[in-house]
Order: C-alpha cells, then sequence, then structure tokens
C-alpha cells in the first residue's frame, strides 16, 4: 500500500514520530478540492448576504437609536446587547430550533444566513454609534438650515460619513462573518465550507489534510477580503 | 420682511432674548453688533426656526415661522444662513457641496443645480476649485463656499452668524468682500459681525445688543458717530 499511492507528505517528520502512526495523504484531500471550493463559494454567498442584510438593519437600528422614540430606541438597544453578549453560535441555533419550537421551521441555509445576520446588524449598529461620534452635530444643523428633512440629512450628509469612519471595522466584521460560517455545524448545515469538509471527512478520515486545506482556503478568503476592502477604499474615498 | 415681535428665549434658568421687536425690509441690510452672550446669534437662530422659542413670534413674508402647521423645511429654502463653522460637507466635491441640496430640497435636474452651483462658486470666486475636496480649500474658501451653498438655493434673505469669526485674520477680508458684494446686489441680509468697519459700510441699519436686549438701532452713522446707550459707548470705546 505503502509507495504506491502519490504521496506529498511524509509519515515521519520527526525521528521517534513514528509513534504517532499517522501517514499523510494529502492526495485524497486535493482530490476533494473542487467539492470544498464550491463550499468555499457557499460560504462566501452567505457571508455577503449576511453583510448586505447586517448593515441595511445596522442602519435601521441607527435610525431607532436616534429617532427619540422610547420603544424604538429600547429594540435598537436589546438587539445590539444580545447580539455582542451572547455567543454567535447561541444566535445561529436559536433560529433554526428556537423559532422552531414556535412551528417556524427554516433551512439549516436559511438559520445560519438569519443568525449571521443578526450578529453582523449587532456589531455594525455599534460602529455606527462609534462613527456618529465623530461627526460634528453642526453638520446636520447646516443641511437642515438648506431645507432638508431630518432623514435627507441623515441619508445624504451623516450617512455616508458615518460608512467612510466604520469602513474598516465593516472589513473586520466580514471576515468574522466568513468565519462564522463554520457555526453552520450546529444547524446540520452540510453546504458551506465546514460543512462540506466535515461530510468528506467523516468518508475518508483524513481530519488533518481536509480541516489544513479547508482551513487555507478560508485564510486565502479572508486575506483576499481585507485587501480588496483597502483598494475599495482608496478608490472609494478620496477625501 | 421678517418681523419679530417681542420674541423670548431662555435657556435653561438664563434669558437670552428678552423681548425682541425688530423689522427686516426687503433689501434691508441690518449688521448686528454686542458682546459675546448677547444673544445675537440666537436670534438668528430662531429666525429661520433651528431654535425654538419661548414667547412672541416671527413672521417671514407674512408666514410664522414657529406655527406647528409652518412647513419649515420649505420656509428655509427662502432663508439662507451661513454659520461661524462653516460645515462643509468633506465627503462631497465643492461643486456637489454646492448642488446638493438643490437637488435633494428643490428637485432641481442634475443639470439645472450644476449649472447653477457653477454659477454660485463662480460668483464667490471658487469657480476653478469645483472638483476639489473640501479639506483642500482654506478656511476663507471654505466659507466662502458655504455662502454659496446658501444662495444656490435662491434664498430670499441672507443670515450670516459671525462668519468671519473662525478665520485666520488674513483670510477675513475675502469673506467680507463676498458680503459686500452681495449686499451691492440688494440682497435682504442679517450679519452677526465684530467686524465694526464692515458694519459701518454695508449696513442700512445697525443693531445693538446687549445682555438680550436690543438697545439702540440706528443707521450706523448715526450709531457708531453718536451712541446714545452708555452700554453701546462702552463697547465701542472697547473694540476701537
Amino acid at each position: 500500500m505503502r509507495g504506491r499511492v502519490p504521496r506529498i507528505g511524509h509519515s515521519c517528520i520527526l525521528p521517534g514520530a513514528a509513534m504517532f502512526n499517522y501517514n499523510f495523504r494529502w492526495n485524497q484531500a486535493l482530490n476533494s478540492l473542487p467539492q470544498m471550493l464550491e463550499g468555499a463559494l457557499v460560504t462566501m454567498e452567505i457571508a455577503i448576504l449576511s453583510m448586505a442584510i447586517g448593515i441595511a438593519v445596522a442602519i435601521l437600528l441607527t435610525l431607532f437609536r436616534l429617532s427619540g422614540n422610547r420603544l424604538l430606541g429600547a429594540i435598537s438597544a436589546t438587539w445590539v446587547e444580545i447580539a455582542r453578549n451572547t455567543p454567535a453560535l447561541f444566535q445561529i441555533y436559536m433560529v433554526h430550533f428556537g423559532l422552531g419550537g414556535f412551528g417556524v421551521h427554516l433551512s439549516p441555509y436559511l438559520s445560519l444566513l438569519i443568525g449571521i445576520a443578526f450578529n453582523n446588524a449587532g456589531y455594525l449598529a455599534e460602529n455606527f454609534r462609534g462613527a456618529l461620534k465623530a461627526i460634528p452635530e453642526t453638520q446636520t444643523r447646516a443641511a437642515r438650515s438648506l431645507g432638508m428633512s431630518p432623514l435627507q440629512a441623515f441619508k445624504n450628509v451623516v450617512m455616508p460619513q458615518m460608512l467612510r469612519i466604520s469602513f474598516l471595522p465593516m472589513t473586520n466584521q466580514m471576515v468574522w462573518a466568513i468565519l462564522m460560517t463554520s457555526l453552520g455545524a450546529v444547524v446540520a448545515m452540510n453546504t458551506d465550507l465546514y460543512g462540506v469538509t466535515s461530510e468528506l471527512n467523516a468518508r475518508t478520515f483524513r481530519t488533518f489534510e481536509l480541516f489544513a486545506l479547508a482551513a487555507v482556503i478560508f485564510y486565502v478568503i479572508t486575506k483576499v477580503i481585507t485587501l480588496s476592502a483597502g483598494l475599495l477604499a482608496a478608490r472609494l474615498f478620496r477625501y | 420682511m421678517i418681523e419679530i415681535e417681542n420674541v423670548r428665549k431662555s435657556f435653561g434658568p438664563l434669558e437670552v432674548l428678552k423681548g425682541i421687536n425688530l423689522t427686516v425690509a426687503k433689501g434691508e441690510v441690518l449688521t448686528v453688533i454686542g458682546g459675546s452672550g448677547s444673544g445675537k446669534s440666537t436670534l438668528l437662530t430662531c429666525i429661520n426656526g433651528l431654535e425654538p422659542i419661548d414667547s412672541g413670534r416671527i413672521l417671514v413674508d407674512g408666514v410664522e415661522v414657529h406655527a406647528k402647521s409652518t412647513d419649515l423645511n420649505k420656509l428655509r429654502q427662502k432663508i439662507g444662513i451661513v454659520f461661524q463653522q462653516w460645515n462643509a460637507f468633506p465627503h462631497l466635491t465643492v461643486l456637489e457641496n454646492v448642488m446638493l441640496a438643490q437637488v435633494k430640497v428643490l428637485k432641481r435636474s442634475k443639470q439645472q443645480a450644476e449649472a447653477e452651483a457653477a454659477k454660485q462658486l463662480n460668483h464667490v470666486g471658487l469657480g476653478d476649485k469645483l472638483s476639489v475636496y473640501p479639506s483642500r480649500l482654506s478656511g476663507g474658501q471654505q466659507q466662502r463656499m458655504a455662502i454659496a451653498r446658501a444662495l444656490a438655493m435662491s434664498p430670499d434673505y441672507m443670515l450670516f452668524d459671525e462668519v468671519t469669526s473662525a478665520l485666520d485674520p488674513q483670510l477675513v477680508g475675502e469673506v467680507l468682500d463676498t458680503l459686500r458684494m452681495l449686499a451691492s446686489e440688494g440682497m435682504t441680509m442679517i450679519c452677526v459681525t465684530h467686524e465694526m468697519k464692515f458694519a459701518r459700510e454695508v449696513s442700512d441699519r445697525v443693531a445693538f445688543f446687549h445682555k438680550g436686549v436690543m438697545a439702540e438701532i440706528a443707521p450706523p452713522e448715526e450709531l457708531f458717530g453718536a451712541p446714545k446707550d452708555p452700554e453701546l459707548q462702552k463697547f465701542l470705546s472697547a473694540t476701537h
């Protein structure tokens, strides 16, 4: 058996390591690469969608907080508190099994997407709150004095600056969203990168190789995101 | 016409406007002078409804500013205001700064707004800065941009709240020149200012505020030449 299968790794890297009795078989993992890359696409899809939803909801939560309405303010504060102070894993679990208890049955895909979007929205709303502190009140005043309504002033003058200031934290959250997709494990998600890897592992038991490869893919994705975000920022924000 | 009738306004226990009566006619240039805390800036922000008042009323062309039924966003289109801090929108170019409210509030087309913005910016001497971001402008240039931004809304009245107070001394002149130009063009203006020479030159009337009261109002020759109010006499001798 040994020697016939082309190998990339060695069974004994360290002297006396034979006791580990583990033969690296990278070819099996590499043969699974196409499936894993498909999973990576699902992971990216969930991360991007969850960010889009998260940003939209976070803007809404920010408006709730600024509205001066106590009920809306309380909704916003509660959302942020729960999202930031409970494990993301619980949040995803609750969407799937918690809502399931009330008869709302969502697919693993939707549960994961909504769970991560919930988490994103909470963190981003808090980032926006910080960013707003850096924008002088006089900006709104200037906009209002030109006849803009409060909403127009927010949308055209305050929000663009808020998003600019929050751009770096948003990039971090995007990376975190990619990594959070692996929590889909708790709701039996099996089409994302983690899910695919996990199922391959169950069939082949090439645990180290498969997860090492998955880790490399995760790393490449997040690295590409941070680098392209930097480039995008340079193009978008020229002032 | 701007009619201010017995306006009172307090910030907490501090009464900053103690019953102001004042009428500004179309085409008039009124400057308001006085020490800090005299209430002169507060009056301006009350005129365009940025600040509520406690009693009395302010009418702009017969519309009561602080009436519940008044559409303030609409009213503010005819009252331009420029503040001590110019508040350029940093994420927009100079041209876009001046276009924004035209498009969003007056619903002008992009082309119309752009043409008007370019016209007003040329007018205040910023014709070569259209595509620049405000961070590249000096304070005086940013303040002139803020004036163009207000003028682009085609207001009937312009309120200037100490527009040169935050500027370096060498930049004050260019902004005052812009105001002089507007005054000579017949714009109705209320200027709160510390620039006595400017007040003397451009004003039809000058009002002196002291501790929330309009202590004296007269044409500049009279107010500066023969001040009656003792506080005004003190103020003028201290500033000259």
